[in-house]
């Protein structure tokens, strides 16, 4: 088996709205390989929820998946149906969703809710399967794991039920867990914990991580790569160093520029924003989706849909019109270099 | 869980006394109990006796515990009419309504429930539509002529049930459905809307993520949700169907608790009325503790707090 986890290539998703077609997701591709890091940030509604249900084919019925490679492991997930899908969810592909408060069944207790996913994957019986529900409790930090499994959610605070959430995800010892926002509803002080904890069960048990979150500074300490989302695109994709300390798409500037670093950031300047508001995804339209809000937009930029182009260093890609060599000038001028 | 049932069983009994002092005020609002017991032609002297004899001229709250020490110990006194003791009458008459009552609520939750899932499964097709037009059609049609509706087709015209009695189960087949079509309409429809709500929660998405297979998801982490106020409504519907079982029983004919309150009234039987207020209210307030009771064993937040 190949270290590559997962193979997404030009990946699309589409909702039919009343006004015509939502074109949520357009065309995106990434690839996240053993015991690695994928970061995938953008602003609220550019897609990365959606993107990463798309993966997992829990896209709600309406929305349409359009995809040319989809792999998980190198099994190819587009022409698995329901059932051999469900066989993979859970199993060797899991997610840890946004709401931890509402995310797990109020009418069972946690141990019913850990024990059952892998019980339905696995040959084990109910002994083992408790036994490793107690062992993985431990593992993400949660004292009295025993006596917990008895516990309902309802009796667990925010960050104990995320906590759950992610041991119940390692239960059958996937391959790849995708974790959309896991920390946005929680404390400011349980965030980090519950981010560092990911990035060391991930590096533990040697799998595959998406990370969904629009909080730079989370991506900053743990991501080995990064992929900057915009309006249903990838617009800027590469190794974390890449993305965070050559910054060369516009919209990837703007986003370092909006939150201070400690040393590099100019103390006597405002702290930078971004103008304007993300398009309308109704509708094809061909042209850069920054190019409203973008410093540098030319005429080119509204003709045609841009492509991505290599940055200088290999594996570091983006998607814009400027060469390469005024990007870096670009990010330098803005101090985000 | 323990405290909790000793709980609503402690309000379970504050209503029951609560009702028994209603039902008690019942004689009394009729005017002077005395005077109507004697009838139009009686002297002066004989309403003086009758109040005697009965207890009329003790105060009131004498009156009130004497009955209700008597109504606890099985003593609901005597039917003015039938001449017999109303207890004898009302326990020879209540196994007929009790079978009534939990056919005619099985029909009703059969038909509602699985409709109800069936109608959130595929919200806006053709079995949604379905089901809301029956829910629509149970709400406007009254108990009574849907249940003369079904006298004359399977009754008169096919012949294929019994019209009139309680003697085998199938007299109880077209009551059963005059009577549970009844609560279809509202429990259907709650079904319906629970299920809908429950089915996009989160908790659904994670149960999905976890690879269950389609049916787990949905009976093991939907309906059990779903279904907890369905329970209460249930328990509520039935109050409405025990008082529908009054008009049901006295059109098939059925010897139940109904048809005995129904001849009581119009024979101004007043111990009788009575009692069967306080055996139907007591029953609702059985059921209604029986509905708080099953909803804690549903739902762990008000079981574990």
């Amino acid at each position: 088996m190949s270290d590559r986890i997962l193979e997404v290539e030009n990946l699309t998703v589409d909702i039919p709205v009343g006004g015509g077609m939502l074109h949520a997701v357009q065309g995106i591709s990434f690839h996240v390989d053993r015991g690695e890091t994928l970061c995938i940030v953008g602003e609220s509604g550019c897609g990365k929820s959606l993107t990463s249900l798309a993966v997992m084919d829990l896209l709600p019925s309406k929305a349409f998946r359009g995809a040319n490679v989809l792999n998980l492991a190198d099994e190819d997930m587009l022409s698995a149906g329901e059932r051999r899908m469900s066989d993979i969810r859970g199993n060797t592909m899991g997610m840890i969703f946004q709401e931890p408060m509402t995310s797990l069944n109020p009418a069972y207790t946690i141990g019913n809710q850990m024990e059952e996913g892998i019980k339905r994957h696995k040959n084990v019986s109910t002994a083992e399967a408790r036994e490793r529900a107690i062992y993985l409790l431990e593992k993400v930090g949660i004292t009295g794991a025993a006596s917990r499994l008895s516990q309902y959610p309802h009796q667990l605070s925010g960050g104990l039920r995320q906590r759950v959430m992610i041991a119940m995800t390692l239960m059958c010892g996937p391959n790849l867990i995708i974790a959309d926002e896991p920390t946005t509803a929680l404390d400011v002080t349980i965030q980090a914990q519950i981010l560092l904890l990911l990035a060391e069960l991930q590096r533990e048990f040697d799998m595959g991580l998406i990370l969904i979150t629009h909080d730079l500074g989370v991506v900053a300490r743990i991501a080995d790569r990064v992929a900057v989302m915009y309006a249903g695109q990838i617009v800027e994709q590469g190794t974390a160093e890449q993305v965070f300390n050559r910054p060369t798409h516009p919209y990837t500037q703007g986003l370092l520029e909006c939150i201070p670093i400690p040393g590099k950031t100019d103390r006597s300047k405002p702290l930078g924003s971004i103008p304007g508001i993300v398009p309308s995804l109704i509708g094809k339209f061909s042209a850069c989706h920054f190019a409203e809000r973008c410093p540098y937009a030319m005429d080119e930029c509204v003709a045609e849909n841009i492509d991505m182009q290599g940055a200088a260093e290999a594996g570091h890609e983006y998607r814009c019109l400027l060469d390469n060599e005024t990007c870096d000038a670009n990010a330098r001028k803005k101090g985000v270099a | 869980m323990l405290i909790y049932a000793v709980k609503r069983l402690s309000v379970a009994i504050l209503v029951a006394l609560t009702v028994s002092l209603l039902t008690f005020s019942m004689i009394y609002l009729s005017g002077d109990p005395a005077m109507a017991l004697a009838g139009e032609a009686a002297t002066q002297a004989d309403i003086e006796n009758i109040r005697r004899v009965y207890g009329y001229d003790q105060p009131i709250y004498v009156q009130y515990f004497d009955w209700l020490g008597n109504a606890l110990k099985g003593n609901l006194g005597q039917s003015h009419y039938l001449n017999s003791p109303v207890s004898e009458v009302i326990f020879t008459r209540l196994p007929v309504t009790m079978i009534l009552g939990a056919s005619a609520l099985s029909f009703g939750l059969l038909l509602a429930i699985p409709l109800g899932v069936l109608a959130a499964m595929r919200p806006n097709t053709l079995i949604d539509r379905f089901a809301l037009g029956l829910a629509v059609i149970g709400q406007a049609l009254p108990s009574f002529w849907f249940a003369l509706i079904m006298i004359f087709f399977f009754g008169v015209a096919l012949r294929w049930l019994p019209i009139t009695g309680s003697d085998s189960w199938l007299n109880f087949v077209m009551p059963s459905i005059a009577l549970g079509y009844y609560i279809t309409p509202a429990v259907m429809r709650l079904t319906r809307a629970g299920m809908i709500e429950v089915l996009s929660s989160d908790y659904i998405r994670t149960a999905r993520a976890k690879g269950l297979r389609p049916s787990i998801v949905l009976f093991k982490h939907a309906l059990r949700n779903a279904i907890i106020p369905v329970v209460s409504l249930a328990a509520v519907q039935f109050g409405f169907m025990l008082g529908g079982s009054i008009v049901i029983e006295t059109i098939f004919a059925i010897n139940g608790l109904g048809q005995l309150a129904w001849e009581s009234i119009l024979r101004a039987d007043l111990p009788m009325m009575q009692a069967i207020v306080l055996v139907l209210s007591c029953f609702y307030i059985i059921l209604t503790l029986v509905a708080d009771i099953l909803n804690a064993f549903l739902d762990p937040r008000i079981r574990v707090s």
